[in-house]
């Protein structure tokens, strides 16, 4: 891995493209590690219900929020566990919009700071739930 | 059904699909739904909230190798993202609002037209020629590599090329797919960005879409975590493998199988859903 930008400064487009090559690469693999892990315990315990997903029901409120799933995750909750997961994963993108973000802030470059932030503004309505 | 037993079969499945996604370019999103609806019945909207968290995965997943190469144009695609996210959260709205039997005939329109798109031959434009003039005040014009060197390219229809997003955003949100069909036409057709600048670009801004109606789905209690990690795992595995085995694939052939079989999905689901099946 190259060193990180913030300690070399140097935020040539190369440099930022291999940072961003790192982030994403990692960020779906601890993702699915995560999702993976909650899954197993999952199926362990629960792997016997029977399985019914013709009628909608909703998720409970517990995994519904970035909080709670945060929360019941740390409990070792299993269903929280895969949420965490895919929050992880939702993450990714988002994760890359912010530092594209800090790019366009290192070029000055006014016109794209505007757009860029617009979008992960509205990424962080939708997951904070402001837009629910 | 076991839980057990269904998260193994819709592994099994969500892993074709992820493979075949990635050897025709169709992505795995478009089979998921129809997938998860018709053969294990489940509920459109459970179907849609996995679909979207399976689209993220090959999007960051496929990212992650495409940004070394040097084609992605990020001015190009956060701009356009504004027009995605916005329609992404419409979508996402509406379709709270709509019965889950329109969303199932609405689907299977846009799978009929995807697989119409995925027979058109994709011709390279020309490029170069006069830029756009909000290409230029937006500094999108760009270079990309090539074996000759840096090839510089220009961005037509700046306009006509955001509005189609807005519209991909709304299907995105709707469908839960990440809408590849509509943003090639997008930017081949509208942009007309070179392939290479159009497929990855397009591979970025689906994972940033996907991620804003995501969070939308979440709160309204649309994933369901049980069914959603095995579809994620399937298609991400599936993607990975059919990028390996992509050099020595006859693509063509595969092509028309995918083709034929989103065909007789798309007619299977508005049939369904006419009927109030779905």
């Amino acid at each position: 891995m190259s060193e990180p930008l913030w300690r070399t400064g140097r935020w040539s487009d190369e440099h930022v493209e291999l940072f961003v090559g790192n982030l994403l690469r990692w960020g779906v693999i601890i993702a699915a590690a995560v999702t993976f892990i909650g899954g197993a315990l999952f199926l362990s315990l629960h792997g016997g219900r029977i399985a019914d997903y013709h009628v909608f029901h909703g998720q409970p409120n517990a995994l519904k929020s970035v909080s709670d799933v945060v929360a019941n995750a740390l409990r070792l909750q299993p269903e929280a566990v895969i949420q965490l997961g895919l929050l992880l994963l939702i993450a990714t993108p988002i994760a890359r919009v912010a530092l594209s973000l800090l790019a366009f802030v290192k070029q000055h470059d006014r016109t794209y700071i505007v757009v860029t932030t617009v979008v992960l503004v509205l990424l962080l309505y939708s997951l904070t739930g402001a837009g629910a | 059904m076991s839980v057990l037993a269904m998260t193994g079969l819709v592994a099994i499945g969500s892993f074709a699909a992820g493979m075949l996604g990635a050897l025709t370019g169709l992505g795995g999103g478009m089979i998921i739904v129809p997938m998860l609806t018709l053969v294990f019945g489940v509920d459109i909207r459970y179907a849609i909230g996995a679909s979207l968290i399976s689209v993220i995965a090959t999007s960051s997943g496929a990212a992650a190798a495409y940004v070394r190469e040097g084609y992605t144009n990020i001015r190009i695609g956060m701009f356009l993202e504004v027009a995605t996210t916005v329609g992404a959260l419409a979508g996402a709205y509406i379709a709270g609002l709509i019965s889950t039997s329109a969303i199932a005939v609405i689907f299977s329109l846009v799978l009929a037209y995807s697989a119409y798109r995925s027979f058109q031959p994709r011709e390279e434009h020309s490029i170069g020629g006069p830029p756009d003039k909000w290409a230029t005040r937006l500094r999108m014009d760009g270079t990309y590599p090539t074996p000759q060197g840096l090839q510089p390219y220009t961005v037509h229809a700046v306009p006509t090329g955001f509005s189609l997003m807005f519209l991909a955003g709304i299907l995105s949100g709707l469908l839960g797919i990440g809408s590849g069909a509509v943003k090639v036409l997008a930017m081949d057709q509208a942009m007309r960005l070179p392939f290479k600048v159009s497929t990855t670009t397009s591979n970025f801004m689906i994972g940033v879409t996907a991620a804003a109606s995501a969070g939308v789905y979440l709160h309204r209690g649309y994933i369901d975590p049980v069914l959603a990690f095995p579809v994620m795992l399937g298609v991400l595995a599936g993607a990975l493998t059919g990028a390996r085995v992509l050099a020595g694939a006859k693509v063509r052939a595969l092509r028309t199988v995918f083709t034929v079989v989103i065909v007789f999905l798309a007619v299977e689901m508005a049939y369904k859903g006419l009927r109030g099946g779905i």
